[in-house]
């Protein structure tokens, strides 16, 4: 017994107080921001809940906050969210099979690997100033929905294309094995085995992507700039605006009346932000499920 | 048994190369049909290189290289005009470790008809496969459920039956039981003998006591200074365990050496 003490300084006390320090530490972040993001929320249904009413959703901005309505940035968002997944989803997936499952390893795939890292990471107004350049002028669809979401397209691309790249090399390769050895081609072997494998993932990542365009301000100003829309686009070449420009431009207006129909405009926002979430999520256990069990 | 012997499979002069490492030296061998063949042989003496080149699955491994002839059926495998997709539908192969897809139990047997284009009744098929792999009576009221829901023996035999449903003349198994519990393996080992008389089958063993169970005919191959596995001895299952013509077949059986 004696020896054991000699060999040691065990300092319990001292380990047991650093202990209960780090457990405040984290649960003190957890706490924090969370209590940020309910702080946020609460304040902007305090304010918005008002103002939220069947004319708001239904009319077109005014210059007088309580005949206001959002109708023509919330089909916007709506639609242009709807084209951008079009867009996006069939272009990502192909892109993250090929590299994945067909492309050679040389110089010009990881060229191409490491220049889609690269993008993920670059501003979304540089995506912006790009797609005046290239839809708006060069390919002449104007200030339209179509180049608004090829736009948009562009800035989400190598989010879900990596996402859905992790997704697919987390398939074990023992499965590809097995497909081939009963005969099946390569097409055969993605189409059967690695994609229905992968789809969790990959929705997973168009998920975080979609919330990204969602929100998304700045490369939609940079198309189209515009708030005052008295019509719902009826096509993709129409004009358009989105619930983030909206929002943005009734906050920066003098008066409360105004703020409040900002809130109200953020939680229109915030709720088709959910049901886009829940629907992929719900797409997503369904596939697991279906994989799994 | 006044049986004509048949030969499934003809190796002739085989090399393999991973990059400019030699797997596999000047192997020759001829597989009898509808018997089982056991290759054995202390590990990294090439003996699943070998088991691979018989369905050229080898190639799937990036730089990997084959020199000589597998003959089957009257073609060399390895002819620039064969389809390797056709092969492996008549060739099958089980995996060393239980292998099902993410999929249903009935999925997963169906899954080799629909890639080949089955034209009969895709159920009867399912049926007809999870009763030769005398795994039917244990999942024929939940065909729906995942295969992740079997035991590990379980899942092995839905593997054969997937192997079986496309009718191939030859199923290869790469030490099938080797991840199962001693019960499981027993019944892996059954079936490979109910199996035979249909089926040619050449599997993978590091086990004697499997080898001198299942086989009809046994491969024993070593591995060589350079690493290159090479063919020892071959002959008769019962021949090779009791009266081996080479002493270092007698001595790797006896257990000299591993």
């Amino acid at each position: 017994m004696k020896q054991h003490e000699q060999l040691f300084t065990p300092r319990r006390t001292a380990r047991k107080i650093t202990g209960v320090v780090f457990y405040a530490l984290f649960l003190s972040a957890v706490v924090l921001s969370i209590a940020g993001l309910l702080t946020l929320v609460i304040q902007v249904l305090i304010e918005g809940v008002p103002w939220l009413s069947w004319h708001f959703l239904t009319n077109y901005p005014s210059r007088h906050a309580e005949e206001a309505g959002i109708l023509a940035a919330m089909t916007g968002t709506v639609y242009l969210m709807v084209l951008t997944a079009a867009l996006t989803i069939p272009l990502a997936i192909g892109a993250a099979i090929y590299l994945e499952e067909f492309a050679p390893k040389n110089w010009f795939t990881t060229i191409i690997e490491i220049n889609i890292s690269n993008l993920a990471g670059v501003p979304s107004i540089v995506y912006g100033l790009l797609g005046i350049a290239l839809f708006v002028s060069w390919m002449n669809l104007g200030r339209s929905l179509l180049a608004g979401s090829m736009t948009l397209a562009l800035l989400i691309l190598p989010i879900v294309i990596l996402a859905s790249r992790e997704a697919i090399r987390a398939v074990p390769d023992t499965y590809r094995q097995a497909a081939y050895a009963l005969g099946a081609t390569q097409w055969q072997v993605v189409r059967g085995v690695v994609l229905p494998s992968s789809l969790p993932g990959i929705l997973t990542g168009v998920i975080l992507a979609m919330s990204r365009a969602i929100g998304e301000a700045a490369p939609v100003i940079a198309i189209s700039a515009l708030v005052y829309l008295t019509f719902v686009p009826g096509s993709p070449l129409d004009r358009f605006t989105v619930l983030p420009i909206q929002i943005f431009n009734w906050i920066s207006r003098p008066g409360d009346d105004f703020r409040g129909i900002a809130a109200a405009g953020i939680i229109v926002l915030l709720v088709i932000l959910l049901s886009m979430n829940a629907v992929a999520i719900y797409l997503r256990n369904r596939f697991q499920t279906r994989s799994e069990e | 048994m006044a049986e004509v012997a048949e030969i499934a499979i003809n190796v002739k002069n085989l090399n393999v190369w991973y990059g400019s490492f030699q797997a596999l030296k000047d192997i020759n061998l001829e597989v009898e049909k509808n018997q089982v063949t056991a290759l054995i042989g202390p590990s990294g003496c090439g003996k699943s290189t070998l088991l691979r080149c018989f369905n050229r699955m080898n190639e799937l491994i990036p730089g990997a290289r084959v020199g000589g002839q597998v003959m089957f059926a009257g073609t060399n495998l390895y002819d620039a005009s064969v389809d390797p997709t056709e092969i492996r539908s008549r060739i099958g192969m089980v995996f060393q470790k239980p292998n099902p897809f993410p999929k249903s139990i009935y999925q997963n047997v169906a899954f080799g008809l629909k890639v080949n284009g089955y034209q009969g009744n895709v159920d009867e098929a399912v049926e007809r496969s999870l009763r030769r792999a005398a795994l039917w009576e244990e999942v024929k009221d939940r065909l729906g459920t995942s295969a992740f829901k079997l035991s590990g023996g379980q899942q092995q035999r839905l593997c054969i039956a997937r192997a079986l449903a496309v009718e191939p003349e030859i199923v290869l198994m790469d030490e099938p039981a080797s991840a199962l519990d001693p019960i499981a393996t027993l019944a892996i080992e059954d079936l490979i003998r109910e199996l035979a008389p249909e089926v040619t089958i050449i599997i993978v063993t590091h086990n004697m006591q499997q080898a001198a169970r299942v086989s009809d005919y046994t491969a024993f191959l070593m591995v060589s200074e350079e690493r290159s596995g090479y063919l020892v001895e071959y002959g008769p299952t019962s021949q090779i365990f009791t009266n081996p013509k080479e002493e270092r077949t007698e001595a790797y059986i006896t257990g000299r050496f591993s």
